[in-house]
């Protein structure tokens, strides 16, 4: 048994956020950080690995950099890492971001008690696209928004956070769970961890080594390929201080606001 | 100086100082001691043996990487250095001195974090004069007794056991210099009261008092009239510790002006955008980087197997006086807040004032400093 967690290196948009000319985010002028809900991811796959001794295997499509984070989740505990990562993935949307992801997967292999966790959304996208894409690309059951996850015998059982509940659902292995931030407290690095980290396996796979996956489509990769168009991206303004209406004639308070909607042509 | 897996450590000690021990700082002042929950959590980590060989229940990480540790724990909280101190007083002697079985059975527990183990030198008449302790152990059988006090204890409340310094009489009358391990638990051992300080609240300091206390002679550590030996084998590296408590101390309280000086607005704008403010800050952030280099230095010259005496005297002595320095700056912009308990910069202000004191005072640093580079 053995899980496969899909992480992203994202910009820490709880600063300020810097977008270019072009619309796309500046990257470079931003710090980066293993986004939130992936972090989860990894945790839920070492609490397994805690239990049943498995092993962990992280997994990113990025840029050279992501190595840094990789290194983070290996300190943390995770066994191996994989870097997807090549010049013409480069502006990948969801859809073919998961089609590379997909086929590093499968290039890594699954096997019939394999589980691949996910993040939920990455802060920077807020999509909550891509884990779903790659279940759907290498056909495997999936369960989203997991706040709490049980295993035993080959069988997942995962409590759905939805808006107004929970949803139990149990699925056999392989399958595709993407978790929230509810699911669980990420552990730290440890020293030891640090110290070890970088000895462990770490594999860049580039186009070359995964274009004869079944799942690669050149045409559909990459920036290129890409069927999302973003038209713009934008900081949006802070919200200005409200006004109070104050008073004590409810009657004339109602009557002062919409006269004032009224005026914008709101009413 | 530093590779990525100390980055990594830096970075990791830094979130774990800010995520946990910063929310235990309040109950450590007011109790004396940091709660056993945040030294499991800190064990579990592997804070606690980061220096000490993996062989002994430690991390194997090199000396500078706890250096870098103990400076990011110190940024948060001065008073929990001590938690730390395998790494350094408690675990090095018995590392470098000690026999297997000791190491076993002494030190890995201390590098896992499952004991405390004190360091017993000073004496109420004597301190960095270890000629003049009066600590003895005579020999009965296959036993030592130890009949003495040792005083200002790091972790003397709640150690488990302690290297203690004691002269064995010899039969024509000339005195041992030796150092012995000693558990709490055995007859005759017993602690003073808590001692109340200026600054260090959070960590617990008292005497220690032997009376008839049998040692077996396995636990003779080194050889006896070797105790010269055991107290210089960890000299340097417990000095160049004390200097990043100092260092992580200092940006402690630098963080906190810069913090501050954005915040108070006087004559209409925040203090920080004042030339006294930036300048005032710019001079400390280059005294505490300077300070920062020789430590790191030192630490390296440790590592490599070096002698660090000298690197290790010139470290401790200026980033303890620069560590003052800020505070005292620190607590200048703060104005009238930062006298008022409850502001960490107060607390920063009494715990730095140890630093040019313990681990060898700063006129002990300049003894040695001096007798190094001019004629004796």
């Amino acid at each position: 048994m053995k899980i496969l967690v899909c992480v992203k290196q994202v910009p820490d948009t709880s600063g300020k956020v810097a977008v270019n000319a072009d619309g796309t985010l500046n990257r470079a002028s931003m710090p980066v950080i293993t986004n939130p809900d992936d972090k989860n991811a990894v945790e839920a796959a070492l609490k397994l690995k805690d239990k049943y001794g498995c092993k962990v295997i992280v997994v990113t499509m990025g840029p050279a950099a992501a190595e840094s984070m990789l290194r983070e989740l290996l300190a943390m505990g995770a066994d191996e890492a994989y870097l997807l990562s090549d010049r013409v993935f480069g502006g990948s949307d969801t859809f073919a971001t998961s089609q590379v992801i997909a086929a590093g997967l499968s290039h890594i292999g699954i096997d019939e008690d394999d589980i691949v966790f996910c993040g939920r959304q990455a802060i920077d996208g807020d999509t909550a696209q891509v884990g779903p894409q790659i279940a759907e690309k290498l056909d495997l059951p999936q369960i989203t928004y997991a706040g709490k996850i049980d295993y035993a015998d080959g069988k997942v059982t995962v409590q759905r956070m939805l808006e107004d509940g929970y949803m139990t659902i149990e699925t056999k292995t392989p399958c595709l769970v993407t978790c929230v931030k509810e699911l669980n407290e990420p552990r730290y690095m440890s020293i030891k961890g640090i110290l070890d980290c970088f000895d462990k396996p770490m594999t860049v796979l580039t186009y070359e080594d995964l274009k004869d996956e079944p799942l690669i489509d050149a045409t559909t990769i990459g920036l290129q390929g890409s069927p999302t168009n973003i038209a713009k991206s934008f900081t949006p303004p802070p919200k200005g201080a409200g006004t109070m209406i104050r008073g004590v004639d409810e009657t004339a308070m109602v009557a002062e606001l919409t006269a004032r909607l009224n005026a914008k042509h709101i009413l | 100086m530093l590779d990525k897996k100390h980055r990594m450590i830096q970075q990791l000690t830094r979130e774990f100082a800010v995520s946990e021990i910063e929310p235990c700082i309040d109950y450590a002042e007011e109790h004396g001691e940091f709660p056993d929950e945040l030294w499991e959590k800190a064990a579990r980590y592997g804070f606690m043996g980061c220096c000490i060989p993996v062989e002994y229940g430690g991390q194997g990480g090199d000396f500078l990487s706890s250096i870098v540790m103990m400076e990011q724990i110190c940024r948060t909280a001065v008073g929990a250095a001590s938690m730390f101190m395998a790494n350094s007083l408690s675990g090095m002697p018995i590392l470098k001195c000690g026999t297997e079985e000791q190491k076993q059975k002494y030190l890995r527990p201390v590098a896992e974090g499952k004991k405390r183990c004190a360091f017993a030198l000073t004496e109420p008449g004597a301190g960095s004069d270890t000629g003049a302790l009066t600590t003895t152990a005579r020999q009965d059988g296959d036993h030592f007794l130890l009949n003495g006090r040792k005083t200002f204890i790091t972790l003397g409340p709640t150690c488990d056991w302690a290297v203690v310094f004691a002269n064995v009489l010899r039969d024509d009358g000339k005195k041992a210099l030796t150092a012995f391990i000693v558990e709490a638990d055995w007859p005759g051992f017993s602690r003073g009261k808590r001692e109340q300080k200026l600054g260090l609240h959070a960590s617990g300091t008292c005497d220690l008092i032997f009376e008839d206390v049998r040692v077996p002679k396995e636990n003779v550590l080194g050889t006896v009239g070797g105790g010269w030996k055991v107290a210089g084998s960890g000299l340097s590296a417990g000095r160049i510790n004390v200097s990043s408590q100092a260092l992580g101390g200092a940006q402690g309280c630098l963080d906190e002006a810069i913090k501050y000086s954005g915040e108070r607005v006087q004559f209409g704008k925040p203090i920080g955008k004042f030339q006294n403010t930036r300048f005032k800050i710019a001079e400390m952030d280059a005294k505490i980087e300077a300070g920062r280099q020789i430590i790191y230095s030192a630490a390296e010259m440790v590592d490599r197997g070096e002698d660090a005496l000298l690197q290790a005297s010139r470290a401790k002595y200026y980033m303890s006086e620069v560590a003052n320095e800020v505070a005292y700056k620190c607590l200048q912009i703060h104005g009238g807040y930062g006298y008022m308990n409850g502001f960490a910069i107060e607390r920063f202000y009494r715990d730095l004032r140890i630093m040019p004191v313990y681990e060898g005072t700063s006129e002990v640093q300049l003894m040695v400093i001096s007798s190094a580079i001019m004629n004796k």
